[in-house]
């Protein structure tokens, strides 16, 4: 495979590897080649034969996506021929389309009216009546304009290869074919939105964005997602300071360019349930109060009490505010700081709690071992890549946890710890499947970690890793995935328990006797609020959830939309969000509030802007400073730890759509989970999920 | 005319028994191990000197085609296919072989499955054809149970399975590899080559697709040898050909006569002759529907083969001639025949998905004197548009006799359009 | 070919008979471990068969006798034309309108068709008949002709044809194949070819 293939496109020459496509060498020649089945992360179709090109000796025109280059190949894409030929297909194409642009919500962004433009011709002469296809029900998140449709089958190919859903199909033949599910099921799927993006007409578009703007008066901002700990890149559509729809972006090594129906469709959940103002709770109710009223009300209940104050970080929120949070409970001369919500046994060093071998690395992998984690809900960007993986061929997959429908084969070995001690003595066929691989991979999931005996368990994680060949020179295979966004950074940071600090279970046991008198919840919604007794209870965030319902205090902040802020994935690569739209009324962003609140107890934090807090913040953590980089994978250690208990592994992500206080005020969201519940208990015993 | 004992086909017409001992009578699996013990080279060899070209209609070399497989086994099985999803309009002959003679298909398959490595066949036969479906797996089962099958096939040393599969109405599935995608469960939509068949075909394995009639010769041609079959006919359209004489003649029939055998004589000759007498001709389709119709001028003279109808713009295809009197309305017996390919039409790739049910409207309404003037030189256009354009070759099916019309029966559609509605009857 | 769809009124369910289960495992078996999907079509057939069309519930059983995915089973049942989706008659007539055939009359027999049953997909009040025009059949030398249930009827006149219309009906034994003299290909009249043979 060494050797280039050299041929010539329009005259040029181009040298390529071999088993490149003519639609690939013509790119790199500089020749645009138009495109509507094409889809470089799908399977070659070959059906629109828009990219017909000529080759010389061919004797017809050639379909370039499909077709490998030979040597001294010569390729034209500009001649007659294969303007003919584009023509022709674009009027193929147009004569059956509805050409309803202006009511279509494509329009604007469309590869058939940009190609159209390119390639059609001016007039019609199709004299005959026009198909029209019934709409198709597909879910609450894709809506259907099936006339427009051009059959390219880029929808049924993702949900077959990428999404591993096989639930769409082209029905009947001809020019009756149609794009449907069975039965007009909606999509079991968590990354079903990407079709609309796949679609290159108006066949499927945003359900919840229907009809509500246009591409063009939306101003478009580049930043980073938080509904898991991927840290899928994306783009938010703003329209003033009201979000309009999200859309992914490519990251090869991150998302590639797909993003899960939960950071797609989240959008309305950043416009309702706002904390807009701060409250202070007067007797019963929470009462609108001023920043002042409520700063003074803080001040007035720690004076004196700044060791009896604990502070726990929540899933969403942004390392400069874990940062701010940490250096003003330092000043409060407080141990008592906790960024696990939810309890999991994760500390240093970092490679005991990072996805070490990298998203994009999953593909260099040659088996796989699943601890206590259902990859599909808690990461289902991450899922597909594994799903990709597997699709290669040879990538035996385990997973110990009850068994759950995965988009690819995988075999349940057991349902807990003992499992997880059997494989490390040995005991299992895939014991030899781990010793013979050369790159296995164990992903470890919250599940396994948040538990009485989670160092437990990862200790004896860390210690099949380190049995089989999963750590060595060259290769990291040992993995946390973690399901919070702002997770790795509060670790990093180290947003743990201090010299004599109580963790999260001690900060509510030790709230509900008394001895900790103040909870500052920054943006922690997954703490039952009867947990923190009668402790006086700040909340920092940006929705009225949880947290919000139990708070004495309410500091209005931004949401992850709503301010630059740096956050680090659960591979520990550090992105940066950028502020699509100002935060809702007096809400501010996170770093400020703590800053602003600092100065209030007299103990102002040393920054005074984000440049300020930033240098420090990287002076704890310089890798956060490396904007997008991996630092090199970090060697996991296994900690002390008691013995492992019996009960099995339970899944930290069970109910998709609501892990999330933005995600619990998205009214999509909650169709969502109730067309899931639907289809469940419509479709059972049909053998669809057996 | 062809000598009798030239014929391959004797009990085409099913006047005898088609069982095994019927079959055996007639020399079929005679020496059947003999053959295959001169080797695999041996028998690609004789099929080549042969000169046969595929029966299906495409006209490629068959023994070149078995030389594509791979010469040696990388530890995929090799298939053989045997492609009776007979379905060309016009075409009957395949039925003929699958009914009546198909021992003659059976050991050809073993034959020919030898010589490419294969050790399983796939017959895939239309799904209406059920009653011929039954009679080749009544064949099949008498010769397992006489040994021709199975473990050391016919004493030749060679394990062989034949398995009888089928269709169920599509058209499109006798593509090869729309049929191979059939064969795996799959709606038949054809693929994109490369990778072909005989690198990646049935369940990404080496596999050859092959006609019925290509395949049941071969036997005949071992025993004979290639030098018999090439000797009939002439160069590069040898052989004997079985030819379906349908529409207007006074005896349609099924017939084999020898490649090259001049139109005329072979409908005066076997069909009766045109109704009405030969100058009640008007055009004849010579290869199926695929192919460009010829008006009576080329008739008069065209040889039935390969070559020569291509120099008339047209083609051999399956050998299924259409005869079309001067009663016909020519306009709506394309237009009939778009209507077939629009039906059939997989779906799958835009020109024809879109371009054949195009044609068919604009055709019915030229039929009906419903169209403009100018709408005859887009059709043309359209025609075009479609063809080369495609993944498979039923674009090219589609368009051809609509270019076959429009070449030869332009000044008629000129004139009924000009009349306009009302008076399509005039061709009559 | 107007889009195929799935019958209005379901039935509840569909479950292969004990011997048809068994038959069906044996056209698995005629495919390579692991290719089980490749019997689909002879599935459904089968299921058509003993149901006398294709209903979802059907569909679906075959999909997970085969494991395939359901969408995929229904991709196959209606790309195929010969797969019911809806009820036909007790005996159902597929009549070949293409070119070969209407040359030699088919529209003949559509009108004995409108005349004897109704419309297409009409089934008479009796559940005896009902009649579709298909495409090439493959027997163009015996043209016109009509398949109905698993049998080719060819040569067939506007006359000939009803009187098997009313024959099937009434349950009289009826002659398949050429319903003139004719046994198979041969032309009408007297052989020209292979006249030595017995």
């Amino acid at each position: 495979m060494s050797d280039q293939v050299n041929l010539t496109v329009d005259g040029v020459r181009v040298s390529v590897a071999p088993g490149t496509t003519i639609l690939q060498a013509c790119e790199e020649a500089g020749a645009e080649i138009p495109r509507f089945c094409y889809h470089e992360r799908l399977s070659v179709a070959g059906n629109c034969r828009m990219c017909l090109v000529e080759v010389e000796k061919a004797p017809k025109p050639v379909a370039s996506c499909a077709m490998p280059v030979a040597p001294d190949m010569v390729v034209s894409t500009k001649s007659d021929s294969v303007k003919a030929a584009r023509e022709g297909v674009m009027e193929f194409l147009l004569i059956n389309h509805p050409l309803d642009c202006p009511i279509c919500d494509q329009g604007g962004e469309c590869d058939l009216q940009d190609q159209a433009l390119g390639f059609g011709g001016d007039v019609s002469r199709f004299a005959d009546n026009k198909r029209a296809v019934e709409n198709k029900h597909m879910g609450p998140l894709v809506s259907t304009i099936m006339t427009r449709c051009i059959h390219c089958t880029r929808c049924v190919r993702f949900a077959q290869e990428v999404a591993g859903v096989p639930e769409i199909g082209a029905i009947g033949r001809g020019e009756d074919m149609e794009i449907t599910t069975y039965l007009e099921a909606s999509l079991d799927s968590e990354m079903s939105g990407n079709v609309i993006d796949l679609c290159p007409v108006g066949a499927l578009t945003s359900r919840p964005y229907a009809f509500t703007a246009r591409p063009w008066e939306l101003k478009k901002t580049e930043t980073i997602d938080v509904m898991d700990a991927v840290g899928s890149n994306i783009r938010v559509d703003t329209r003033g300071r009201e979000a309009m729809r999200i859309m992914p972006r490519n990251h090869d090594d991150v998302n590639e360019e797909w993003l899960s129906d939960k950071s797609r469709f989240v959008w309305d959940g950043l416009n309702t349930q706002r904390l807009d103002r701060p409250y202070v709770r007067a007797r019963k109710n929470l009462a609108p109060a001023s920043w002042d009223d409520a700063f003074a009300l803080i001040a007035k209940k720690l004076k004196g009490k700044g060791a009896k104050t604990a502070a726990i970080a929540g899933d969403l929120v942004c390392g400069e505010g874990q940062f701010a949070l940490k250096a003003l409970m330092d000043k409060l001369e407080s141990p008592h700081v906790d960024c696990r919500q939810d309890g999991a046994k994760l500390s240093g060093p970092r490679g005991n709690y990072i996805f070490n071998t990298s998203i994009a690395g999953i593909e260099d992998a040659d088996a796989l071992l699943l601890i206590g984690t259902n990859p599909r809900l808690e990461a289902p960007v991450l899922n597909a890549r594994i799903r990709k993986r597997y699709l290669m061929g040879n990538f035996p997959i385990a997973t110990i946890g009850a068994p759950v429908e995965l988009t690819y084969g995988a075999e349940n070995i057991g349902a807990g710890p003992d499992t997880l001690a059997d494989l490390l003595a040995g005991k299992y066929g895939f014991s030899d499947v781990l010793a013979k691989a050369e790159r296995p991979m164990i992903i470890v999931g919250q599940g396994a970690l948040t538990r009485e005996d989670g160092d437990a368990v990862l200790a004896a994680a860390i210690e099949l890793a380190e049995k089989s060949s999963a750590i060595s020179d060259t290769w990291n295979g040992f993995n946390v995935l973690h399901t919070a966004a702002a997770r790795v950074a509060g670790l990093d940071l180290g947003l743990l328990p201090g010299e004599g600090g109580l963790d999260v279970a001690g900060i509510q046991d030790a709230a509900q006797s008394g001895d900790v008198e103040t909870v500052i919840l920054y943006g922690a919604d997954e703490i039952a609020g009867a947990s923190l007794g009668d402790a006086f209870v700040i909340y920092i965030g940006s929705h009225g959830d949880r947290g919000a319902h139990r708070a004495d205090v309410i500091l209005p902040a931004a949401a992850y939309t709503e301010k630059q802020a740096i956050y680090v994935n659960t591979e520990g690569r550090p992105q940066m969000t950028e502020q699509a739209a100002t935060p809702p009324g007096e809400a501010r962003e996170d770093w400020k509030i703590f800053r602003a609140l600092s100065e209030v107890l007299g103990l102002t934090l040393p920054f005074d802007n984000l440049a300020e807090l930033r240098s420090a913040m990287f002076e704890v953590a310089p890798h956060f400073a490396q904007i997008d980089g991996l630092s090199e994978s970090a060697t996991p250690k296994a900690p002390a730890a008691k013995k492992m208990g019996k009960e099995a592994f339970a899944y930290s992500v069970t109910d998709f759509y609501f892990t999330n206080p933005i995600a619990r005020a998205s009214a999509t969201m909650a169709d969502c989970a109730k067309a899931k519940q639907q289809r469940y208990g419509e479709t059972e015993g049909t053998g669809t999920h057996g | 005319m062809l000598r009798d004992e030239d014929r391959i086909f004797k009990n085409i017409y099913g006047l005898q028994g088609a069982d095994l001992t019927a079959a055996k009578a007639r020399g079929d699996w005679d020496g059947t191990g003999e053959l295959i013990k001169k080797g695999r080279d041996w028998v690609i060899d004789e099929v080549k000197a042969s000169g046969l070209r595929g029966r299906g209609g495409a006209g490629f070399p068959t023994g070149l085609k078995w030389s594509f497989m791979p010469k040696e086994n990388d530890g995929r099985p090799h298939y053989l296919v045997i492609n009776a999803d007979e379905s060309e309009p016009g075409t009957c002959k395949d039925r003929d072989i699958l009914r009546h003679e198909p021992h003659k298909l059976l050991e050809g398959c073993l034959l020919a499955g030898f010589a490419m490595g294969a050790h399983a066949c796939y017959i895939y036969v239309r799904g209406e054809f059920i009653r011929e479906r039954e009679a080749v797996q009544r064949a099949v089962d008498e010769a397992y149970a006489a040994g021709l099958l199975g473990k050391n096939a016919a004493g030749s040393g060679w394990d062989y399975d034949i398995y009888v599969h089928h269709g169920a109405g599509a058209y499109i599935c006798g593509e090869e590899t729309a049929l191979i995608e059939s064969l795996e469960g799959k709606k038949g939509q054809p693929r994109l080559k490369p990778p072909f068949p005989a690198n990646m075909g049935l369940y990404g394995c080496p596999t050859t697709v092959n006609n019925v009639e290509s395949i049941a010769v071969a036997p005949t041609i071992c025993r004979r040898g290639g030098g018999w079959f090439s000797g009939l006919g002439r160069d590069g359209n040898t052989g004997t050909k079985l030819f379906c004489i349908s529409g207007h003649v006074n005896n349609p029939c099924n017939v084999e006569e020898e490649m090259g055998i001049p139109l005329k004589e072979l409908i005066e000759k076997h069909a009766g002759g045109v109704r009405g007498g030969w100058d009640n001709l008007l055009a004849v389709i010579p290869g199926g529907s695929s192919v460009p119709l010829l008006p009576k001028e080329i008739c008069d003279t065209v040889l039935m083969d390969f070559d020569s109808l291509k120099e008339v713009q047209s083609g051999l295809g399956t050998a299924a001639v259409i005869v079309m009197d001067k009663s016909t309305d020519i306009i709506k017996a394309i237009a009939r025949i778009s209507h077939f390919y629009k039906h059939e039409s997989c779906g799958q790739c835009t020109p024809c998905r879109e371009g054949t049910g195009w044609m068919w409207r604009v055709l019915e309404r030229m039929a009906a004197g419903e169209a403009q003037v100018k709408e005859i030189d887009m059709l043309l256009q359209v025609t075009k548009q479609i063809e080369g354009h495609t993944i498979c070759a039923l674009g090219d099916a589609a368009a051809w006799p609509v270019q076959g019309l429009i070449r030869h029966f332009r000044p008629l559609i000129e004139e009924r359009l000009t009349r306009g509605p009302g008076h399509q009857e005039a061709a009559e | 070919m107007s889009v195929r769809r799935l019958h209005a009124d379901q039935p509840s369910s569909f479950a292969f008979t004990d011997e048809n289960v068994s038959w069906a495992s044996g056209q698995i078996a005629k495919f390579p471990e692991g290719r089980q999907a490749s019997a689909i079509i002879p599935l459904l057939w089968q299921a058509q068969k003993q149901e006398g069309w294709l209903s979802e519930p059907a569909i679906r059983y075959v999909a997970d006798m085969l494991a395939m995915p359901h969408i995929r089973a229904m991709e196959v049942a209606t790309f195929y034309t010969m797969f019911n989706l809806s009820p036909v008659g007790e005996h159902f007539v597929q009549l070949c309108g293409t070119t070969p055939c209407w040359l030699r009359g088919a529209d003949d027999l559509k009108s004995v068709c409108r005349k004897v049953i109704g419309e297409q997909g009409d089934i008479t009040d009796d559940g005896k008949l009902s009649w579709l025009e298909v495409e090439c059949l493959g027997a163009c030398v015996n043209a016109p002709m009509v398949q109905i249930n698993d049998d080719f009827y060819e040569d067939l006149t506007a006359e000939n044809f009803e009187q098997l219309l009313d024959d099937l009906r009434s349950g009289k034994p009826v002659a398949t194949g050429p319903q003139n003299s004719r046994h198979g290909s041969e032309p009408e009249g007297g052989l020209t070819v292979l006249k030595g043979d017995k």
